[in-house]
């Protein structure tokens, strides 16, 4: 109880306290949303999966085993097996680890890209402003999927290619979400103290504009990772994203998809996994949003 | 009460229709200038995918088994011996003309191409779209004035489901059930392979070619084949447009008219259908528009799925043989539909909303 009083303290002390606060409060509104708590699982299986993969998949994901070719599911193969008889329960185990490679790289390249070009739009304004932010609006007005295949043909097929293009189609939506967040701070009286205090524009935008554009982001780019794992699966279907063998679940329906009318688990299964988790983050991005970033609510 | 408007300022009445007029004039040259700067921002991406990031566009275009002079020839015909600046002109300039290149898998140009494929993706699309609205609205609304109800829960899901189920997933789904076990559909293709190529494209819209020619079971396979897809098309839209209206109605049933019209004793049908849906036609038809955008991408991988010839069907073979003409034509012609179609949205909901004008 008194590390509870700790967290909720009006007046924090330190630092510390005031972000393990702000967290504590964050993770108690969460919890009382059951489906952010589903969504919140589901990410977790999703992580704990990909780490233990290697102890959970009961056989290998690229050993064949021809003897027992397209085999329903059964107590041994619970998802059956594939053409080359391998075990689909376990390739879709070793593939989570390929769907959260996509989804954090993804992240990874596309947010900090689109913060930083939206931070430094809004903060300089002027013709700087028009400037990156028509091209950002170019970006958003194309369709993303098409964006990505095309970007995917010029650099050619490969899981990398397939991670670099979906990065550069996802990109504008958060430079947009930045340079608004930035717009409403640029004039604050605390910026304005910094930069009295003779603080840079890099100093400024790293330090001061840029991490409060964090919650709006977390909650955009939460929402995104359906998106961005349905857009990998498509490349992987299309042939143009992961390469086989990889148990990739986009490229696994597409193996499938000659057996579709007889032997249907080879490509519905890997389907629910990446129903579940599309939805995981879904559940979890909503849940979030009602938390962090409330105004924006049932506007996406 | 009059009070007389004194002659040297104009009439408010007058000074406000002038200034209207300016205004709309002004709006207009607007959206005409971002448009262009659109299009021409989806030119210089496309420009930069074919030429800038292949090292060797050439190769790209003429494949690895061309002759040093074929190789040669195409080289100087790309203009590649010239400045990107003037290429680039150049590429707008040809692509304002209608001129794409050669497709390398099918010889022909690229743009006729285009015009023979787009047909089956414009009808699946159609198709899709109408079944999204006509189900999608009634469910939103039905949604929000039944909220916290079981049907509104269903109706959460299926919006879910709409961002997390793959398109081509589905597609595969439905054709092991519909068509190979049930046999409600027909399979893949647009006809069956004995209709094929019987009915003369008039329009390319085959269930209106072969109405026009008087065929009525070409018709009803043509349908067969179409249902499947465009169901499948449908439910992505179907889910979005639920989503968006069941907000919007919400939005208008917590206004204070609504209460109102409630007190005064009218019946809750007229109050959730003509207080509170009125008033969101008009965010409804661009929700509608962007649907239907999405469609014509979404349209990309269901069209592989049932081997549907349109343009998705063409840019994804063109992808595997690695034809760039014709990916960048597709990708052209899908990205300048794309846009289109949301700007037209825009200026409706301009147009037909009083406060923006």
């Amino acid at each position: 109880m008194r590390t509870r009083d700790w967290l909720l303290a009006d007046s924090p002390a330190s630092r510390l306290q005031a972000n393990a606060g702000r967290a504590y409060r964050i993770v108690v509104a969460l919890l009382a949303n059951p489906l952010s708590v589903l969504g919140g699982l589901i990410i977790l299986a999703l992580l704990l999966t990909a780490l233990l993969a290697p102890w959970l998949a009961p056989y290998s994901a690229t050993g064949q085993d021809l003897g027992n070719r397209l085999m329903p599911p059964s107590a041994a193969h619970w998802m059956g097996t594939d053409e080359l008889g391998r075990d689909i329960f376990s390739r879709v185990i070793w593939g989570s680890q390929i769907t959260l490679t996509i989804v954090l790289l993804v992240a990874l390249i596309s947010a900090p890209l689109g913060l930083v070009i939206g931070a430094v739009a809004g903060y300089f304004g002027g013709w700087i402003d028009r400037v990156l932010m028509g091209f950002t609006d170019i970006f958003l007005s194309l369709p993303k999927l098409i964006l990505a295949l095309a970007f995917v043909a010029a650099l050619g097929p490969g899981i990398n290619n397939a991670i670099i293009a979906i990065a550069i189609t996802a990109w504008p939506a958060y430079a947009r979400i930045a340079r608004a967040e930035t717009l409403t701070i640029r004039n604050a009286e605390y910026i304005q103290a910094v930069q009295l205090a003779g603080g840079g524009p890099i100093r400024l935008i790293v330090r001061h504009i840029l991490p409060l554009c964090t919650s709006s982001m977390i909650v955009r780019v939460t929402l995104d990772m359906a998106g961005v794992i349905l857009t990998a699966a498509g490349l992987g279907f299309l042939g143009l994203g992961a390469q086989p063998p990889l148990p990739e679940w986009g490229a696994m329906i597409s193996r499938g998809r000659t057996f579709i009318l007889d032997q249907w688990w080879v490509a519905t299964m890997p389907g629910f996994a990446i129903i579940i988790v599309s939805l995981g983050f879904c559940f979890l991005g909503d849940g979030l949003r009602d938390v962090l970033d409330p105004k924006s609510e049932g506007r996406t | 009460m009059s009070v007389e408007p004194s002659p040297a300022t104009p009439t408010p009445a007058a000074a406000f229709g002038r200034s209207r007029t300016w205004r709309r004039s002004g709006a207009i040259a607007g959206f005409l200038v971002t448009l262009a700067l659109t299009f021409l921002g989806l030119l210089a991406i496309t420009f930069f995918i074919g030429r800038v990031i292949p090292i060797d566009p050439v190769l790209a275009v003429v494949g690895d088994r061309a002759t040093p002079a074929q190789y040669e020839t195409a080289r100087l015909a790309m203009g590649l011996d010239q400045p990107l600046v003037v290429q680039f002109f150049n590429y707008v300039g040809n692509a304002l003309t209608g001129n794409l290149g050669q497709s390398i898998s099918t010889g022909r140009p690229v743009i006729e191409d285009l015009r023979r494929f787009f047909p089956a993706t414009f009808e699946m699309a159609t198709l899709g779209i109408l079944i999204g609205v006509a189900l999608g609205v009634p469910l939103g609304v039905t949604a929000a004035a039944r909220q916290g109800s079981w049907l509104d829960q269903i109706i959460r899901v299926v919006g879910l489901l709409g961002y997390s189920v793959p398109a081509f997933w589905l597609g595969l789904v439905g054709l092991a059930v519909f068509y190979a076990r049930l046999r409600w559909v027909g399979g893949p293709g647009r006809l069956d392979i004995f209709y094929d190529g019987l009915v003369p494209p008039v329009t390319g819209v085959i269930l209106i070619d072969s109405l026009v020619a008087g065929e009525t079971d070409i018709f009803w396979n043509a349908v067969s084949h179409l249902m499947l897809p465009a169901t499948v098309l449908g439910f992505f839209s179907l889910a979005y447009i639920a989503r968006m209206t069941r907000s919007f109605m919400l939005d208008q049933l917590g206004q204070e008219f609504v209460t109102t019209a409630r007190v005064k004793g009218v019946p809750e049908r007229i109050v959730v259908w003509r207080h509170a849906f009125n008033p969101i036609r008009v965010p409804l038809i661009t929700v509608i528009g962007l649907s239907y955008a999405g469609l014509l991408e979404g349209s990309v991988m269901v069209e592989v799925v049932f081997s549907w010839p349109g343009i998705g069907n063409y840019l994804t073979t063109a992808l595997l043989n690695a034809d760039m003409n014709a990916v960048l034509g597709a990708t052209l012609v899908i990205g300048a539909v794309f846009i289109f179609i949301n700007k037209i949205s825009d200026v409706l909901y301009r147009v037909l909303d009083p406060r923006a004008r």
